[in-house]
Parts: C-alpha cells; sequence; structure tokens
C-alpha cells in the first residue's frame, strides 16, 4: 500500500520508472510551484522492483497529464483528499504534444519561423512514435 | 468559402477525391476549350520560396488554360515578400489578392503553415524534401491514364529513394490501391527512409523488396520511376558525387525490359536516363510533364469547388 501521509491534499505519481523522477520532475517543471513537492527514488515496489514517486500539494491542474503520458503512460496518478487516495487514474498516450518537445530537423520550417509552435502527433501508438507535425520527423526522448 | 480544401500531402485527398480529379484532368485532355473560360476572373498566386520554373510553369499553364490570371514571385532572394517575413505573414497578406496559392518553400512543412492562415485553398508545391503532392497527382494521372489502372501494378522506384520526396509521396498514394508491388532500388545511403518503410509499406502491409542493382528488377516491372540524385539535399559533396552516376538508363539496360514497362521520372534529369532512351516508346516522362498540366487544371478546379459546373 502506498504510504501517502504527510500530504493532505495533492496527488502522488505512483510507480514512476526507478531513476526517471528526476526528468519527469524537469519536465513539468515542478520547480516552479510553491507547494510542497517531494522525490522519493528507489522505494520498493512488488510490481517493478524498485519504482520512484513524486508527492505534490495541491490539485490535479498542477501537472500537464500530457507531458506525463508522453514521458511515461505507466505512471498511475492518486488523488489524495484528507490524506485518503480517493481516485486513481491511468494515463494515455497523447494524440498531441504542443511545445513539449523540439523539432530537431534543420529542414524543418520551425527553425526559419521561431514563433511557430512545435506541435508533434502521436503516429504510431504500438512504437509510441510521435512526429513532427510540420516535417514528420521522428521525436527522440 | 465554406468548404475550405487544401492540398498539402497527398493523403488529403480520398481515394474517390483522387479518382474525381483524374476523371475530370481526363475529361479536360479530350475537351480543352471547354475548360479555358472556368476562371474567368480568378488569380492564381505562385509563391516559390525555392525557384523550381518547370513546376511554377506547369502551374501557371493550368491557371492560364482555364482562363485564370497568375500573380507571385519565382524565388525568395528577389521578392520583397519573403525579406524576414514569415510564411504566415505572407499568407494573410496573399488572402486579400488571389482566389488560390501554390507555395513552394526550401523548408518541410512550410505549406502546412501557410494553409493554416489561409482563407484560400492553398497547394503544396514542394516543401522541402517532405511532399509534392502535384507531383504526385502528376504521376497518378500518368500512370492511370498511360496504363488504364492504379491497382494491381509492379512499381520498380530507383535512385535517391531518401531524400526524394516525390518518391515518398508516390509511395503513399499507390499502396491504397489493391494489389500494388514495390521494388525500391537504390544504394544503401540513399534507402527510403524509416517513415516510409515502417508507417507506410510495413504498416499497410504491401508487398515490397528493397535491392541494389537496377538490372536484376527490370524485367517483369509494369512502371520504373527513375530520380536523380539532388545536389542540393546533401550536406557534404564528396558524398553527393560518390552516388550521382550510381544508376543510369541506357539501350542496353531497356533491352531487359519489358515492352509494356514505363519510364517515368519528375524531371529535371540530370544524366540518369541517357538521352538515347528518350526515342524509346516506353519513356514517357516528357508525356508526364503533359499530364502535369491537366491534373493541375482539375486540382484547381476541385479546389475552387468548380468541378462540377457545366460549361
Ligand atoms: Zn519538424
Amino acid at each position: 500500500m502506498l504510504n501517502v501521509s504527510g500530504l493532505k491534499d495533492g496527488i502522488v505519481l505512483d510507480h514512476i520508472q526507478a531513476g526517471m523522477s528526476t526528468k519527469i520532475f524537469n519536465y513539468l517543471g515542478l520547480e516552479k510551484l510553491d507547494c510542497q513537492v517531494a522525490m522519493i527514488r528507489n522505494a520498493r515496489s512488488s510490481k517493478m522492483g524498485r519504482k520512484d514517486i513524486i508527492k505534490i500539494e495541491g490539485g490535479l491542474d498542477m501537472v500537464d497529464l500530457d507531458v506525463l503520458g508522453y514521458l511515461d503512460h505507466n505512471i498511475t496518478i492518486n488523488i489524495i483528499k484528507d490524506e485518503k487516495i480517493v481516485e486513481k487514474r491511468c494515463l494515455k498516450l497523447p494524440k498531441r504534444l504542443t511545445n513539449v518537445l523540439k523539432c530537431k530537423n534543420p529542414r524543418c520550417i520551425t527553425t526559419d519561423d521561431k514563433g511557430l509552435p512545435h506541435i508533434f502527433f502521436l503516429a504510431n501508438e504500438e512504437t509510441q512514435t510521435y512526429r513532427c507535425l510540420y516535417c514528420e520527423e521522428t521525436a527522440s526522448k | 468559402m465554406n468548404n475550405l480544401r487544401h492540398l498539402i500531402s497527398p493523403l488529403d485527398l480520398s481515394l474517390k477525391e483522387i479518382d474525381k480529379i483524374l476523371s475530370l484532368a481526363a475529361t479536360i485532355k479530350e475537351n480543352p476549350k471547354s475548360y479555358s473560360k472556368k476562371c474567368e476572373g480568378l488569380k492564381l498566386a505562385t509563391l516559390f520560396y525555392e525557384p523550381s520554373t518547370r513546376t511554377r510553369l506547369s502551374f501557371e499553364t493550368a491557371m492560364l488554360n482555364l482562363g485564370g490570371s497568375i500573380i507571385g514571385f519565382s524565388d525568395a532572394a528577389n521578392s520583397s515578400v519573403s525579406k524576414g517575413e514569415t510564411v504566415s505573414d505572407t499568407m494573410r497578406i496573399i488572402n486579400c489578392f488571389a482566389d488560390i496559392c501554390a507555395i513552394r518553400h526550401n523548408k518541410e512543412g512550410a505549406a502546412l503553415v501557410a494553409a493554416s492562415k489561409a482563407t484560400i485553398p492553398v497547394i503544396n508545391a514542394g516543401d522541402g524534401g517532405h511532399q509534392h503532392p502535384t507531383q504526385t497527382l502528376t504521376d497518378l494521372n500518368t500512370i492511370r491514364s498511360l496504363k488504364g489502372r492504379l491497382s494491381g501494378l509492379k512499381i520498380g522506384f530507383c535512385g535517391d529513394l531518401k531524400f526524394g520526396r516525390t518518391v515518398h509521396s508516390l509511395i503513399h498514394a499507390l499502396v491504397r490501391y489493391p494489389d500494388n508491388e514495390f521494388v525500391l532500388i537504390s544504394p544503401d545511403e540513399l534507402r527510403v527512409p524509416a517513415y516510409i518503410r515502417d508507417d507506410v509499406l510495413i504498416h499497410s502491409g504491401v508487398k515490397f523488396t528493397e535491392v541494389q542493382r537496377l538490372e536484376d528488377s527490370l524485367s517483369d516491372l509494369d512502371i520504373l520511376y527513375m530520380t536523380r540524385v539532388q545536389k542540393e539535399r546533401f550536406f557534404n559533396e564528396e558524398e553527393y558525387i560518390r552516388l550521382k552516376d550510381r544508376y543510369i538508363l541506357d539501350k542496353e539496360k531497356m533491352k531487359l525490359a519489358g515492352p509494356e514497362m514505363l519510364i517515368l521520372h519528375p524531371l529535371p534529369r540530370v544524366n540518369e536516363i541517357a538521352t538515347e532512351v528518350d526515342d524509346d516508346p516506353r519513356a514517357v516522362y516528357f508525356k508526364q510533364v503533359e499530364y502535369g498540366v491537366y491534373a493541375r487544371m482539375a486540382l484547381i478546379l476541385f479546389l475552387l469547388g468548380k468541378e462540377d459546373t457545366s460549361c
């Protein structure tokens, strides 16, 4: 059972692949938050052996679920109210990512027009391949 | 316009729509006169940030044949409209001038960006090494007109299959028809990119083989699509020089091909097809240019919603 002590209302990102929490922390921009954020690394897990966990005080609007889904859609989100898990959510691979990844193709129009949003779409769900909307270049994680 | 349509990728058109456009192209070819006033009073803007005289002239001829007029520029370097101006902004201006536009740009995705700001139909006339859907329509029109079908064909693609956008677009289009088979002939360095191999060929389940020798494949092809190795797609001159003369189709090799095999080429040709082949009745790459004009005429009518109006 996941220990949520110390968190009254908030969310817990569980089943993060061990060692990935720092990357997720950065991608989600958690350093910009004023609220409590706790990172637990290498927690024991019966399913995964070892896992990372991130606890965030506040509502679900604190994190971009699309970004999280892209980074690792096996992460579970637990929503905590009054120190209890009231809801568990699974993530889906987002269909579209806007300004999360940058296109690295030097021939892409985004290199000419800096004002364009960098948009990637899910091209293949099986292989989890994302491609640039403009040039179709594959995104590298 | 209530149903604004663009042509950015060949996949923007359904098979039904392609069939409609190609049928119209055939009708126009039969009776060009009755279409000569269809676009009277309408303007096509040709926005060519990257020069391509042949494609631009084909578009302009198509519009003039329909009785319309043309505006535009043929080279970014000489046009005031492009001095540091983004494609989005240029498009917003062209919206006020023209009724339809064709855009060519060296950067991939430029036409999509233009379309996102357009209030008139946008045709992608080539965006870098990416898509070139009107070349595809041209190729399909040529094959359909001369072979009578777009299915059950064995098509060989030869040359630069990595950067050759006409190849990518045509493969995209042809996998949608039943029973086509592909033979991809290229040096190892210029094989089709992964997104064509995995997401298009493998994904659609078509039969295809990748080979290096042209001679071995010629005997049972219905279509041989030759391409040139384009210097501008290489960052490294040495590699270009090493690869450019890898495949040269000449009279000798044509002896290996069947009597019905058609040779297509998006042009311009450099030296991958020897001029001695030009008089061979199987060489249809100059006819292809004519089919291209009819295809573009039909496309312009289609995008302007004028394909059904009787004359
Ligand atoms: Zn891109």
